[in-house]
């Protein structure tokens, strides 16, 4: 369990965190969300013990994370930061052996072999594993420095906007590779989020920041409103159910998405039989 | 603890284990072969650099030839390969690749040390101290003046390459000009003394200085060995670094105790070279493609000792002391360090 107490935190003269308090379950995948300047990265980077706090306290599990030693930490906790500019030279497997860092200190086991093979088959990476990090396209080095996490193998993992730079399959088979680490392996996930669908989707709990104070949290159901959603985002966001998946149109501010020119030029808008606004089909197009 | 087991078992029914590699690829074990052979090349180059210094034109006595030379090129060597080692660390620790302690003034700071240290002592005692006993005085002083200076310009939370660089432009102008006025309000006597001190030249090296400042050298170079590994992964930056359990504070503050050390065994010996280190070490990170520092430092260990052996070969012995090893690297490093400037930092 992750126990943040009355955790404040300022830079300058600017108050970033105040008086932040927040339980995370055990076996959870919880989502931050919030206004970028809310507070999330640095709400993340107290609890990984990267920022010490003016104030307040921070458990994992028995563990003040600012006393408890690095090995214990890191063993227990793993983090990745919303950017990382490493201008080492690494390949991606150099960089995956990192997550083995706090067991083996750098000199690696078979087992620790294993286990960084494991992270970069399940990311998808062996085609690349000999490339440095620079001939990456962004997304696949988001993957590589995610697979280090995992092969940090640890109970906790805080990932501050895993989705950066990934494309649309990358992402949903992150979010479900998430989920079942959340699901089969009990692992305790932490992220923070843009797109509140995915957070939906996804997550156990939703935890919304505003303004250096966690305002509201619950289940998706409880967030995913259209008035809790206002307070948050500053925004209008009208909320569709999708066969029990609650979903944020948040292209459109305020409205479904209508019957815009899109519409008149695909053709004729037609009403089913139970009244629903039906448009047709577009002309096909050929895919090569 | 749990382990990936069950999510390894999904990416193999997918197929991928069945052409899994081995844990070192193919690719990986001939890249790490060619570090290894230029390792080595780079080893041999700076014998053939040692022997040909010994050897070239010798003309008179080789027994003299020899002595002289020998000093000559053993401080050439002391200085490339603490100039190599403590830049190449220091730029990890600094993530940044321009920045080098020389750059931050640290070579200023050693001048003004020296400076206070005649000034409060006076030229006489200070030179009726054993070289070594005076070496290790400045050294010690230098020590501590440099933490100080480094914790103050890194404890700070802006990071800002240009303003650091700025800073360490401004510190060593700072410190030249208080070096200045101090051996301005020195007796005569004192300020020989301190010329003495402060440009020292390789061409009448002391002998015994020169052992106490290999030896001192081999202890620092010693003491970053178990900090290697650990600057692997410092180099991935802080928060990284912190977040992968390594003693972030700890590594840094030894190793910048290490560089402030060699970086006054090389002053002490040659006086400042403000550019060498930058030249060596990125010239070292070219070379030997590979994050781990311990090819990386015996890398620019070598590269450091194959510039100053073979720039002194040609400016002394080629050129006929037509100028000076300092001059030349300066001018080198200095067009270097504005060139790397320009594609780092956009203005
Ligand atoms: N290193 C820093 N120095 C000064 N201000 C910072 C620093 N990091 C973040 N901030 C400020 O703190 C506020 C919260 O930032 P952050 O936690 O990164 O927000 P979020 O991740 O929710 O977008 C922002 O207003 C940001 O400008
Ligand atoms: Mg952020």
């Amino acid at each position: 369990m992750i126990t943040v107490r009355n955790v404040s935190h300022r830079y300058d003269k600017q108050v970033v965190l105040n008086e932040v308090g927040l339980t995370l379950p055990v076996g959870e995948l919880t989502s931050i969300v919030g206004a970028n300047g809310a507070g999330k990265s640095t709400l993340l980077s107290v609890v990984s013990r990267l920022i010490k706090p003016e104030s307040g306290t921070v458990f994992i599990d028995d563990l003040d994370v600012q006393t408890a030693g690095d090995d214990a930490i890191s063993r227990r906790l793993a983090v990745l930061r919303q950017d990382n500019r490493i201008s080492a030279r690494l390949t991606v497997v150099d960089l995956v052996r990192f997550g083995r860092f706090p067991y083996s200190k750098g000199r690696l086991t078979p087992e620790d072999h294993r286990l960084v093979d494991e992270a970069l088959d399940y990311l998808d990476l062996q085609p690349f594993r000999d490339r440095f990090l620079d001939q990456l396209s962004g997304g696949q080095r988001q993957r590589a420095y995610i697979a280090m996490i995992l092969a940090q193998d640890t109970d906790y993992i805080l990932l501050d906007e895993p989705l950066n730079n990934l494309d649309m399959k990358h992402s949903s088979s992150m979010m479900t590779l998430l989920r079942r680490a959340a699901d089969e392996l009990g692992k305790t996930i932490v992220l923070v989020l843009h797109d509140i669908n995915f957070a939906s989707c996804y997550s156990d709990h939703i935890v919304a920041m505003r303004d250096g104070e966690v305002i509201v949290q619950g289940t998706p159901t409880q967030i995913m409103r259209r008035d809790v959603l206002r307070e948050v985002f500053d925004m209008d966001i009208h909320v569709q159910d999708l066969n029990g998946v609650r979903l944020g149109i948040f292209w459109t501010t305020g409205a479904p998405v209508g019957p815009g020119p899109l519409a008149a030029e695909a053709g004729d808008t037609t009403r089913d039989e139970d009244g629903a606004r039906r448009v047709a089909e577009p002309a096909s197009i050929t895919i090569r | 603890m749990t382990t990936l087991q069950s999510l390894r078992e999904r990416a193999s029914a997918r197929g991928q284990s069945a052409t899994r590699p081995a844990h070192t690829s193919a690719e990986e074990a001939r890249r790490r072969r060619r570090i290894t052979v230029t390792l080595g090349i780079l080893a041999v180059l700076c014998l053939a650099g040692i022997i040909a210094y010994l050897t070239y034109d010798v003309r008179g006595s080789w027994d003299y030839a020899m002595d002289l030379r020998g000093r000559q090129v053993g401080s050439l060597v002391v200085v490339g390969a603490a100039v190599g080692a403590s830049s190449l660390v220091f730029q990890t620790i600094a993530g940044s690749r321009i920045l080098t302690p020389s750059v931050m003034g640290f070579d200023a700071l050693y001048l003004l040390v020296q400076t206070i240290v005649v000034f409060f002592f006076g030229g006489t005692a200070f030179m009726m101290m054993g070289v070594g006993e005076r070496f290790l005085l400045n050294t010690v002083v230098l020590t501590v003046f440099g933490l100080l200076l480094f914790r103050w310009l890194f404890g700070r939370n802006s990071r800002n390459l240009l303003v650091l660089v700025l800073v360490g432009i401004v510190i060593g102008s700072l410190f030249g000009s208080l070096t200045s006025l101090a051996s301005r309000v020195l007796s005569p006597d004192d300020f020989l003394t301190l010329q003495d001190v402060m440009f020292a030249s390789f061409n009448t090296v002391d002998g015994a200085l020169l052992w106490v400042a290999a030896a001192v050298c081999a202890v620092g170079v010693v003491a970053l060995v178990p900090l290697l590994r650990y600057l692997d992964v410092v180099d991935l930056g802080h928060d990284n670094a912190v977040a992968l359990g390594a003693p972030y504070h700890r590594v840094v503050t030894l190793t910048l105790a290490v560089v402030t050390v060699l970086v006054a065994v090389s002053t002490a010996l040659v006086g400042p070279m403000l550019f060498l280190g930058l030249i060596v070490a990125n010239l070292a990170r070219q070379i030997i493609p590979t994050h781990r520092h311990t090819e990386l430092v015996l890398g620019s260990m070598l590269v450091g000792v194959l510039c100053t052996v073979g720039g002194q070969f040609v400016v002394g012995h080629l050129m006929d002391n037509g100028t000076t090893l300092s001059v030349v690297v300066n001018l080198v490093g200095g067009i270097y360090f504005i060139l790397l400037l320009m594609r780092t930092v956009k203005l």
